[in-house]
């Protein structure tokens, strides 16, 4: 009786310092049902190619150095079943660094940009604090479980590695630097709170450039959800009145104008109000051909203005508003 | 098989810039046999961006729409992947914390409406796939869709986070979707092998960070192309706004031309089941679709 499956492991390899080209190698093995990613990791280095090179430590889950992708899924080494995998992509899998582009040597990619934005949001409490306090400080249960799980991160940078905003912006902050953020903004005793904020409220860096394709809620190894953390400093900034007017803020509270005329979201005056009529102007070339293709119409020599119906029962929808509305710009 | 009946929630896409959205599921509906009640009273999901603003107004405003549904007895069924998002997001919000349904019931209650989560919300895509059958589909395909390499384009919010998706909703590995793949496989065409297809659009930051949004609905679309597409298809009418609208400024910031008619999932359906030129709506597209009908 064999507890075993054969399977083709696909590893990328490359080593920056001699080769020109990063190449993919294949081993054969046969896996047992209780292993884990690393234990293959592992077994392609003592079995096949001692050179063969990837980060671990701790084997626990918790030093977080082990993430690696398999056929594009974003695993930690040592927590990931093998056969798991193999129940969901079948008996070849594909074995990538975190970041292609940032390789080094096989497995192990230069993770610098991810400690330098780590650090950038001051990941830690800071306040004044006498040297030999009497009392301890006191937190609520309500306090430490507005932390949600953000302080469960163990930096293994999975989530960054799977978000696309840094694909395209190497600005932008990324998921686990936001959970950074939201995890000491809200810790009481804690004063940078706002300093915090308005860092990750910039336009470019900030959680307003996040595409909310929830990539980074899918890698986390430790089921942090990051982008429900992004979601809180979005609130965070209006409940403390941080948020400036901009594009992005006004987008997000830009809703609630359609929404109270009509019930829908108006897709015109939406783009009007968040741009001004000058930022309208680039939207011209597009406007005419919405126009033309009879996606949209122009109305009262304003472009983008639809007639849009009414829902039934409008007046629903305005009075929830007026009584649940809590935030404000 | 009893006749199927769901409460439909169009969005606002549906009912302003994508009129062909609702035109081919109610086209597609009829064929099937599937009845459809239009929720007329559902507002605006909020599209993640009121959540971003106002999470307390977004639930209640989302949990209104859902009793509608409720009322009715009905599935509620989404033809866009952020209103499935945004109200499967809900749903479980109230269903798994019950000092918070309270707060929200509190506000309903002042318009007379309760939410009970007794309604299932799912997309259509899984209604036709899961409850009406892919091989009771096959049997009504009246133009196979064989001439065509057809790119699916899954759009985030109906696989991601998985874990919401999972009880109702297909259930995809987000990593390796399948769905879309066999949906065309049924109807006979021929669904291209791209790795973009799970990848994200940029839709939701066009506004404010319009550079990579571009890059990434540039990407999804050559990455089709190069793939040998003819025709994308996708469930979400935001990413088919930004796929259809765009490709000439697209074209120019990825330095190549992009040319690739961009469908929704209902109208791919219907060109296969032979519905109206005028119920297919492909007249509406920026990026010319008009030569697919006929197949
Ligand atoms: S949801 Fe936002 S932060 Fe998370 S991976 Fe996507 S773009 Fe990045
Ligand atoms: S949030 Fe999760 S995926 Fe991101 S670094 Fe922390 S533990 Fe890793
Ligand atoms: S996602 Fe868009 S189309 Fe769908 S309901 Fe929300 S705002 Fe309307
Ligand atoms: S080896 Fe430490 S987290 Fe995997």
């Amino acid at each position: 009786m064999s507890n075993t499956t054969k399977v083709t492991i696909k590893a990328f390899r490359f080593n920056a310092e001699t080769d020109y080209l990063p190449y993919y190698k294949s081993y054969e093995m046969e896996v047992g049902k209780d292993e884990l990613v690393l234990d293959l990791l592992n077994r392609i280095k003592w079995e096949h190619d001692g050179s063969f090179s990837y980060r671990r430590s701790c084997r626990h889950g918790i030093c977080g150095a082990c993430g690696i992708k398999v056929n594009g899924k974003p695993v930690l080494s040592c927590k990931q079943n093998a056969m798991a995998l193999v129940e969901l992509f079948g008996n070849e899998l594909t074995f990538d660094p975190q970041s292609k582009k940032r390789a080094i040597k096989d497995m192990i990619i230069d993770k610098s940009d991810f400690w330098e934005k780590h650090a950038a949001v001051k990941p830690f409490v800071v306040a004044d604090i006498d040297e030999h306090p009497i009392h301890e400080t006191k937190v609520t249960k309500e306090e430490v479980e507005n932390i949600l799980d953000a302080d469960y991160c163990i930096q293994c940078g999975n989530c960054h590695y799977a978000c696309p905003v840094l694909e395209a912006n190497e600005e932008f902050f990324g998921p686990a630097a936001f959970v950074a953020a939201y995890r000491f903004t809200v810790d009481p005793r804690d004063n940078a709170g706002k300093e915090r904020l308005k860092m990750t409220s910039q336009p470019g860096q900030g959680v307003w450039d996040c595409v909310k394709c929830f990539e980074c809620a899918e890698a986390c190894p430790k089921e942090i959800n990051p982008i429900e953390k992004i979601t809180r400093l979005h609130n965070l900034e209006f409940e403390k009145g941080i948020a400036t007017r901009n594009v992005a803020t006004k987008h997000a509270e830009g809703f609630l104008r359609g929404m109270k005329k009509t019930g829908y979201l108006d897709e015109a005056d939406i783009v009007l109000y968040s741009e001004g009529i000058l930022g309208m102007y680039k939207h011209i070339p597009t406007a005419i051909k919405m126009i033309k293709s009879g996606k949209i119409h122009w109305y009262s020599g304003v472009p983008f203005i639809n007639s849009i119906p009414k829902i039934k029962n409008l007046d629903e929808v305005q009075k929830l508003i007026k009584i649940s509305q809590t935030n404000k710009l | 098989m009893s006749q199927l009946h769901y409460a439909l929630f169009t969005g606002c896409t549906a009912k302003q810039s994508t009129p062909e959205l609702l035109s081919s599921t109610l086209a597609v509906a009829k064929k099937l046999g599937i009845k459809i009640t239009i929720l007329e009273e559902a507002s605006c999901c909020g599209a993640s961006h009121l959540q971003d603003f106002d999470p307390f107004l977004s639930h209640v405003l989302n949990a209104r729409n859902i009793c509608y549904a409720e009322k009715l007895g009905l599935t509620m069924i989404t033809i866009c992947n952020t209103c499935q998002l945004n109200s499967a997001m809900t749903k479980h919000k109230l269903d798994t914390d019950p000092a918070y349904r309270a707060r929200v019931n509190e506000k309903l209650a002042e318009v007379g409406l309760e939410y009970k989560g007794t309604s299932e919300i799912k997309h259509f895509l899984y209604a036709i796939i899961d409850e009406y059958g892919l091989e009771n589909l096959k049997d009504k395909v009246e133009i196979p869709l064989s001439s065509f390499n057809i790119a699916p384009f899954y759009g985030c919010h109906n696989i991601r986070p998985s874990e919401l998706h999972h009880k109702s909703n297909g259930g995809e590995n987000p990593y390796n979707p399948s769905s879309l793949d066999d949906l065309i496989v049924a109807l006979e065409g021929h669904p291209v092998d791209y790795k973009s297809k799970n990848k994200c659009c940029g839709f939701h930051v066009e506004l404010q960070a319009n550079h990579t949004s571009e890059i990434l609905t540039g990407n999804a679309l050559l990455d089709a192309i190069d793939n040998n597409a003819d025709i994308m298809v996708t469930p979400c009418p935001l990413c088919h706004l930004k796929m259809d609208t765009y490709q000439d400024t697209i074209g120019k910031v990825m330095g190549r031309d992009i040319e690739l008619p961009v469908l929704h999932l209902p109208q791919m359906v219907a060109l296969a089941l032979g519905c109206s030129e005028k119920e297919i709506g492909l007249k509406y597209h920026v990026t010319k679709a008009k030569h697919l009908k006929g197949a």
